[in-house]
């Protein structure tokens, strides 16, 4: 047997060389493991894949279960999409970026809102003050949008928008500009995240508790399946998640958890997972440990096309992809020697593209301190280039696969994100999984462990506890004027006194009726926002009939 | 026996990113304080409210949106106006070198940045309530 004549000298090199090598010097560590708690031997053999079947584990690129990857030529046919996340201050200066971000050969918008854009408050909003135009762009109405979006076509480009609660508003907003623009609705592309599950356990955007949340995004899958058939619906986190603190086990486990429960909320809702399931994309972050990365993404794909093919019985195989986004992880950047930074984005772009990404964000090495500056993110976005047009690994599918390490690890995250969802299925699913403060918990563990690991050293970050050196505070930095409140409450007064208030009025009454009733709300949130209704009135208005969802305080 | 130093770890302003103030809770926990977190998207008003009703020693402020020049001083007014301007009251996230000195004057005593040793926040704690029960 040959499997035997490998255990057999394997032993022999185990005995003498590796002995004799022991002898000398011990290793660095007793354990090695990755972040998930996986320990790690010193080398992998052929068997220690166990009943490795090549057809059913990995099958071929463009077929299921895609281990290999979701296209048959993968980035030799298209490169991924580079997408890097962007916005800040007004839709003007905003506009300026992406017109400067496209000009540099980004292939793809990434909208980032303010908070107040993502909570549903007006920039007018007690609640807003401090908050306008910092972590993202500002959009009260209609008027923003069609700023944020202008001079570019929005049907040649793609766009991301990071939006959940108020998803169905930004969209709407969208279709909105684009008819402007003379482009119909059933040729946009894009992406909204309108992952509300995660808000919930990892971001806090959230608005409404969880059932009309659940309501809002399927009433989107319905609109979007007639309206617009090239858009992705969801884009199910688990970056957050990752940046919350969670193990890359976990991240998958929980997205994918989170993922069930939507296809259950659809199919609930009366839609056949095959009419929805091809729109459903995902996003994952990419973190530092190399290999582990490499096989969650390889992981994600081989398990979300059997949940989707036999526990949904999804008959499509585009229904079985799992197709995804990569951001670089932001947790992992430091403040301390920033310039680093470029160094670990890097190996964590390469993971993202080892594993099979669809698009890519790359962050900027100053974003430890403050959003980047303009050359900070050219650099991030030269990163991708190089990666693509530089260092060949674009030049061949999945070329990891079949690495006995990165197999066996492959292997070895299933099995354990298995167990989790197995877990989940048990508490009846993500959501009460969440109510239970199941999910948060185990983040929140695996954040502590993590923090006490850098602590105790027992996890070394290069130029913050090793390697230190005293250096100066950094302060070229990008900076938010406080301006910028006060120019967008004006331009929202601005818009209130020229729109027609009484139609304003109206849509927002037809729908209230429509949100207290059943019918899909995405017509009327379109015709609220055609009427200039700003984004605080269309989510109030909802609010007064679905309530809102808060934290508790809570004695640690 | 002496009495826990109470501590009020709080997010004012509508950002979610708790992971760090999570983490300092717990870690604050260890190391033998009392300590009550607030969640996420509190207002000012509500953090000072819930610092007088726990009669918390610290308060710990957190936020990574930028909005803490607003925030942060907000709720050292209030916990003045309420009376309590002698709660101890300290802040982390993303803050920006130079904000540093206006966040003191307003009343803010130390400002933790990011990649700061929980062990050093600690002693900080300890080292100011040491001197506050000598002075007081």
């Amino acid at each position: 047997m040959k499997e035997d004549r490998l255990r057999e000298e394997y032993r022999r090199w185990e005995s003498t060389t590796l002995k004799k090598a022991l002898e000398r010097a011990r290793e660095r560590q007793e354990v090695f493991e990755t972040t998930s708690g996986i320990e790690l031997k010193r080398l992998y053999m052929p068997y220690d894949l166990g009943e490795f079947d090549y057809l059913e584990e990995l099958g071929f690129p463009g077929e299921y279960p895609f281990t290999r990857g979701v296209q048959a030529t993968m980035y030799r046919g298209r490169l991924w999409t580079m997408r890097q996340y962007s916005g800040f201050a007004t839709a003007e200066e905003t506009n300026k970026r992406y017109h400067y971000l496209l000009k540099q050969g980004q292939t793809g918008l990434s909208v980032a809102f303010d908070l107040p854009t993502q909570i549903g408050y007006d920039s007018d909003n007690p609640l807003s003050a401090g908050e306008v135009g910092k972590v993202g762009v500002a959009i009260d109405s209609l008027a923003d949008m069609e700023i944020l979006f202008d001079g570019i076509p929005l049907d040649k480009v793609s766009t991301s928008m990071t939006i959940n609660a108020t998803a169905a508003i930004i969209l709407a907003m969208y279709i909105a500009v684009a008819e402007k623009q003379g482009v119909p609705s059933e040729v946009l592309r894009g992406t909204i995240q309108n992952d509300i599950l995660k808000e919930y356990v990892a971001r806090g955007t959230y608005i409404y508790p969880p059932g009309p949340s659940m309501r809002i995004i399927t009433d989107i899958f319905a609109y979007c399946k007639e309206r617009l058939p090239l858009w992705n619906t969801i884009s199910i986190s688990g970056y957050h998640i990752r940046e919350a603190g969670s193990t890359a086990v976990q991240e998958v486990a929980f997205t994918l958890a989170n993922g069930i429960a939507y296809v259950e909320a659809a199919i609930g809702a009366g839609l056949d997972v095959d009419s929805f399931a091809r729109r459903l994309s995902f996003f994952f972050g990419a973190h530092n440990n190399f290999l582990e990365e490499i096989a969650k993404f390889r992981a994600a794909r081989r398990m979300w096309a059997r949940i989707m093919r036999e526990r949904f019985g999804a008959k499509k195989p585009a229904s079985w992809m799992l197709r995804f986004h990569t951001q670089t992880a932001g947790c992992t950047l430091t403040a301390q020697q920033p310039r680093n930074n470029i160094i670990r984005v890097t190996l964590q772009a390469l993971a993202a593209v080892l594993g099979g990404t669809q698009s890519l964000h790359t962050n900027s090495w100053d974003e430890a301190l403050a959003l980047p500056t303009e050359e900070a993110v050219t650099i991030a976005l030269r990163t991708q280039q190089i990666i693509a047009y530089e260092s060949g690994v674009a030049e061949v599918v999945d070329p990891l696969g079949g690495s006995y390490c990165v197999e066996a690890l492959t292997t070895e995250i299933e099995r354990r994100a298995e167990e989790y969802i197995r877990r989940i299925d048990e508490m009846g699913g993500a959501p009460k999984a969440i109510e239970a403060g199941f999910i948060q918990r185990e983040i929140a563990d695996a954040a502590y462990q993590y923090q006490k690991e850098i602590e105790e050293k027992r996890r070394i970050i290069v130029g913050l506890n090793e390697f230190t050196v005293e250096e100066s505070p950094f302060t070229e930095i990008l900076r938010i004027s406080p301006e910028v409140e006060r120019y967008q409450k004006e331009k929202l007064e601005r818009v209130k006194k020229e729109r027609n208030t009484a139609r304003v009025k109206e849509t927002l009454k037809r729908l209230r009726e429509a949100a207290e009733g059943t019918e899909n709300l995405m017509p009327h949130i379109l015709e609220a926002v055609k009427a200039y209704a700003t984004l605080g009135e269309i989510a109030d208005t909802l609010r007064e009939v679905f309530g809102e969802h808060t934290q508790l305080t809570t004695i640690i | 026996m002496e009495r826990k130093i109470r501590v009020l770890i709080a997010k004012p302003g509508l950002d979610g990113h708790d992971r760090g103030a999570k983490v300092i809770a717990r870690a604050l926990r260890d190391a033998g304080f009392e300590v009550i977190y607030t969640g996420i998207r509190q207002t000012p008003e509500q953090i000072a409210n819930a610092a007088l009703q726990e009669g918390v020693d610290v308060v710990g402020l957190s936020c990574l949106s930028g909005a803490h020049n607003q925030l942060f001083p907000r709720v050292v007014e209030l916990l003045r106006e309420k009376g309590a301007g002698d709660v101890l009251v300290i802040g982390g996230g993303i803050i920006p070198y130079d904000d540093i000195p206006r966040l003191k004057e307003a009343g803010i005593e130390e400002v933790f940045q990011p990649g700061t040793p929980i062990e050093e926040i600690v002693n900080y704690i300890r080292k100011r309530m040491e001197e506050r029960r000598k002075e007081g």
